[in-house]
């Protein structure tokens, strides 16, 4: 099934995907649009082919979106399962507060990418910008390129793996030992991306756990 | 929330697309700003000798019967071209205050802008009732910045919507909101700078006016804004000949910029883009924090 949203409302390519749709989409022309591809539940690809706005891909459940450019603030929000490939860059909040699945970003990722992510998957080939993964609770993160400033602050048990420089490491977040058991991981994980870099180039990253409670010998750190 | 948008030719040829080009992006932005639209556009530059001036009142005013007076007033021709709300003024530059003149002829008159080559025409209301009624797809130019305002820290009147001038062809349009513009607004009007409105975004641009009158740069007065404004803010700034973006450090409201070896365009969002001619060849990225990125002048 195709749908050109140069003719084609959005509302009729959502319902359409929401109302047993056939087991491959295109889109073309998303010019920027917000909220495509929202809210799927169903086991089909959907290939879109052009830059897409806000929160593309939101809600995904079982699909898999494939991005063909750049994706604006929000890819795959609250994604639960499924996958959502962005063969561009993706803006601020790429993959917040996902719950399950897996975000790939072929390019680089913006600031606050993985906000308070709770169990979803996100591989960037490239580099990410400030804040990313604040609030982690659950799932990995791993991060080819660089990452900005404040990456995990106030983490909880989300984990993170970053390949290039580090900018200033937030409140909380702490390196820690690249294990077998974490190498299987960011193995399996760089092999679903497609990325064939050694898990060797890679440092772990988790919470200390010390800002769990409020604590006053740590007021100091909050 | 509000809409921004930037436009900036490269390749003169274009010039007389930037009115249809800025009126689809504009109207692209709608939702980021339903409460009033405004553009500053650079267009058609006078004679050294010369000062444009772009004037705007809530009341009837007889425009031709004010150039006549002005004429009168500074010994020379004055033209006038009425644009809506709006009056589009002509006029021999002097070593008085024509703006003063003009607050006294009527207390109803505000000086949208001032300048060799700038015009600001700005109204409350849809961006699409605003591009008709001012035919901004028929206007020409080098350059340009647009604005959608969806008010949050001060009243929705023409007076307080963008984009904002302070100094000589110098305007800003901002998203975002500024949490000290009332202690700077205090410092610069003790400085000299002149504002009209309480809105926290005049002040962004008075404080620009006042870092190049001490002798800064566009770009050395925006590294020091990003020390001395406080708050959330992507602005996009235009002067003569040059156009800038800077966004705040924390970088929570949106932006894009796109470039073609014929334009450079900046946004809230990618959409207000998507359809600017040769687009499919741009390269295109969102500007970094607290990094200012600018071109021209």
């Amino acid at each position: 099934m195709r749908f050109d949203l140069k003719n084609d409302a959005l509302r009729k390519l959502n319902q359409y995907l929401h109302e047993n749709p056939e087991k491959q989409v295109a889109v073309r022309n998303p010019a920027g649009r917000h909220n495509i591809a929202v809210g799927i539940d169903a086991d089909i690809d959907v290939d879109i082919h052009g830059h897409v706005g806000y929160y593309c891909a939101g809600m995904n459940q079982n699909s898999r979106v494939t991005i063909h450019g750049n994706a604006g603030p929000a890819v795959a929000e609250n994604i639960m399962s499924g996958c959502v490939r962005v063969h561009g860059n993706a803006s601020q909040y790429a993959g917040a507060s996902g719950h399950g699945g897996t975000l790939i970003i072929d390019g680089d990722a913006s600031s606050r990418c993985g906000i308070s992510m709770k169990g979803i998957d996100i591989v960037v080939a490239g580099s990410v910008g400030h804040m990313s993964a604040f609030m982690a609770q659950k799932g990995h993160m791993v991060i080819c390129g660089d990452a900005g400033d404040f990456l995990g602050d106030s983490i909880y048990e989300a984990i993170i793996y970053v390949r290039g420089k580090l900018g200033e490491l937030g409140a909380d977040c702490v390196e820690k030992e690249l294990t077998p058991i974490h190498r299987e991981k960011l193995a399996s994980l760089l092999m679903l991306a497609g990325l064939d870099h050694s898990v060797e180039g890679f440092r772990r990253f988790g919470s200390a756990r010390d800002l769990y409670h409020f604590d006053i010998d740590h007021a100091g750190k909050y | 929330m509000c809409g921004i948008v930037g436009i900036y030719h490269k390749n003169s040829d274009l010039n007389r697309s930037l009115g249809s080009n800025l009126a689809s992006m504009l109207i692209e932005l709608s939702d980021r700003g339903p409460d009033s639209a405004g553009v500053a556009i650079y267009r058609d530059s006078v004679a050294e000798s010369q000062i444009k001036l772009s004037l705007h009142s809530s009341a009837n005013i007889d425009w031709h019967g004010l150039g006549n007076a002005l004429s009168a007033h500074l010994d020379g021709p004055v033209s006038v071209e009425i644009k809506a709300s709006h009056a589009l003024l002509v006029a021999p530059k002097t070593e008085g205050s024509v703006k003063q003149w003009l607050a006294d002829y009527d207390k109803n008159i505000r000086t949208m802008s001032a300048g060799t080559s700038i015009e600001i025409f700005k109204e409350k209301g849809l961006p699409r009732e605003f591009v008709e009624q001012f035919e901004l797809t028929n206007l020409s130019g080098t350059h340009a910045l647009g604005h959608t305002r969806m008010a949050t820290e001060s009243a929705v009147t023409t007076e307080h919507s963008h984009p904002f001038s302070t100094g000589m062809d110098l305007c800003l349009v901002h998203n975002g909101s500024l949490s000290n513009h009332n202690r700077l607004r205090r410092q610069l009007a003790d400085d000299g700078i002149d504002f009209q409105t309480d809105n926290d975004s005049e002040v962004a641009a008075g404080y620009l006016m006042w870092r190049l009158r001490e002798g800064d740069t566009l770009q050395t007065a925006l590294e020091q804004a990003i020390e001395d404004l406080d708050g959330f803010y992507t602005l996009a700034i235009g002067t003569h000949d040059g156009f800038a973006v800077l966004r705040d450090p924390i970088a929570c409201k949106p932006a894009v910029i796109a470039e073609t070896d014929d334009w450079v365009a900046m946004a809230s969002e990618f959409r207000a883009i998507a359809h600017l001619p040769g687009v499919e060849h741009a390269t295109i990225w969102e500007p970094e924090p607290a990094t200012v990125y600018s071109w021209g002048g």
